[in-house]
């Protein structure tokens, strides 16, 4: 079952084609990384693909209900109403995190389920707190995210997006506003979450980590897939441009 | 007259100062935000009404906007008000005036507040309503409030304008006592209550601006 179906994604911004017949499917239990040079259009497809930026043309459904369809060459959205339910098939966790600077990390990740979704409180506090417990944070639940380290700013955008029972998550480079160490506490994260068999689509700069942890890579550069397959294969591929751009990074490590 | 007497005479006047002063605060402060959103607004007739608005209040001193609000009615419209009518005129002055520096602050908070915020709402699924009032405002009062410290303690200094239209606060009464007992006691005095006034509420913002500091 595909929990996300992209196809044919266009996207310009003024003159430039940010998008070009992108796609992008997503399989419920899968990990998906993607990974290409800055400006490839990474970000771009993930913001389409979370309802913060609208495609050109194309189409996209979640869970099998289409969100998107493309008539005469332009993307026609359904309607806000009808797209509630595949806005609330996925989280986000971005790169700067964005937590609520004001509310404490316990009410970040509490408020939305309660005040949007409309669940009990003390169900919802409780599954919080078993969160916060698993990312390692149980003793910050009345922090401010000002007092947290960026890697625990980023455990609670984690927390946050799993309290609301998403189906899948999308990551936005969620390392790269962090130094190594604090990487590692991320990725970590992101490995249990995947051995839960949590559908994911991680963009990211991080080459290791996604060979580790993806069940399939696409590589992007200028708006179009170069490539997508297995880390295995993205890693011995033929392809120039690939081995180009994965080479300057073995050339780093 | 001792120092002590003449303290006494003005007591009146300084609880119509502060009245004044309140009454500014309770209206302007509101309106100061619906104008702020109507100054953000996506439909430009809005928009632009406000801007013009702002723009004239701001442009124009606030002591002929009193005179306008004042003498308006009657020089308009014919319209005989009554003695009773220089407390509202006052007051509908200062309010009108005050909330177009509020909105002009409001604006400014607003429109810092990163993307990020927005958007983390958005996917969250908050409404725009939800977003702005759970959010977004919040936020905003705390980067707002140096700017609106400083339009609070000039708010205190410009209730004297209402001497203009012989509106019985303070300073009006400073000024009559000063001339039937040709002494500078008077205005000393009025010196006194404006900078100690100023003062109090000077340390009231800067608690409640402590008190905001829990978060960054």
């Amino acid at each position: 079952m595909n929990v996300l179906d992209m196809q044919h994604i266009k996207k310009n911004f003024g003159e430039t084609e940010v998008l070009k017949d992108m796609h992008l499917k997503v399989e419920e239990g899968e990990v998906v990384s993607i990974i290409g040079p800055s400006g490839s259009g990474k970000s771009t497809l993930l913001r389409i693909a979370t309802f913060l930026e609208t495609m050109d043309d194309g189409e996209m459904s979640y869970l099998g209900h289409q969100v998107v369809s493309s008539e005469n060459g332009r993307a026609v959205y359904v309607p806000k109403k009808e797209q509630r339910e595949a806005r609330e098939c996925f989280g986000l966790v971005f790169q700067n995190f964005n937590l609520f600077p004001h509310f404490t990390v316990l009410r970040n990740i509490i408020d939305a389920p309660i005040r949007i979704q409309k669940r009990d409180k003390a169900e919802v506090t409780r599954e919080a707190m078993a969160l916060l417990e698993k990312m390692g944070l149980g003793d910050k639940a009345n922090a401010y995210p000002c007092e947290l380290s960026g890697g625990q700013k980023q455990r609670v955008g984690i927390a946050r997006a799993l309290a609301m029972k998403p189906k899948m998550l999308f990551f936005d480079e969620p390392t790269s506003a962090l130094d190594p160490e604090l990487t590692l506490e991320i990725l970590k994260v992101i490995k249990e979450l995947a051995a839960e068999k949590m559908t994911m689509v991680i963009v990211t700069h991080e080459m290791n980590f996604a060979r580790d942890v993806s069940d399939r890579m696409i590589f992007m550069d200028q708006g179009v897939i170069v490539e997508e397959t297995t880390p295995e294969e993205m890693f011995s591929s033929d392809n120039e441009r690939t081995r180009a751009f994965l080479g300057k990074y073995s050339e780093l490590a | 007259m001792s120092f002590g007497q003449i303290c006494m005479q003005l007591v009146g006047g300084m609880g119509v100062t502060i009245q004044i002063f309140v009454l500014t605060l309770v209206f302007s402060l509101p309106l100061g935000l619906i104008l702020a959103l109507g100054r953000m607004s996506k439909n430009p007739v809005i928009r632009n009404i406000v801007r013009v608005y702002n723009s004239i209040m701001r442009g124009t001193p606030l002591m002929l906007q009193l005179l306008v609000v004042y003498f308006g009615p009657y020089y308009l419209f014919g319209l005989v008000l009554g003695d009773s009518y220089r407390g509202s005129a006052v007051i509908i002055a200062f309010a009108l005036n005050y909330a177009a520096y509020f909105a002009e602050i409001y604006r400014s908070g607003i429109a810092s507040m990163p993307k990020g915020q927005y958007e983390a709402a958005e996917v969250l699924g908050y409404n725009r309503v939800q977003t702005f009032f759970t959010i977004i405002l919040p936020q905003v009062w705390k980067r707002v409030l140096p700017s609106i410290t400083n339009e609070v303690i000039t708010l205190v200094k410009d209730t004297s304008l209402a001497f203009s239209i012989a509106y019985a606060e303070m300073f009006t009464e400073a000024k009559a006592l000063a001339a039937s007992q040709r002494s500078m006691v008077p205005f000393v005095a009025a010196a006194i209550f404006y900078f100690v006034f100023n003062a109090v509420v000077a340390g009231g913002m800067e608690l409640l601006e402590k008190k905001m500091d829990y978060y960054e």
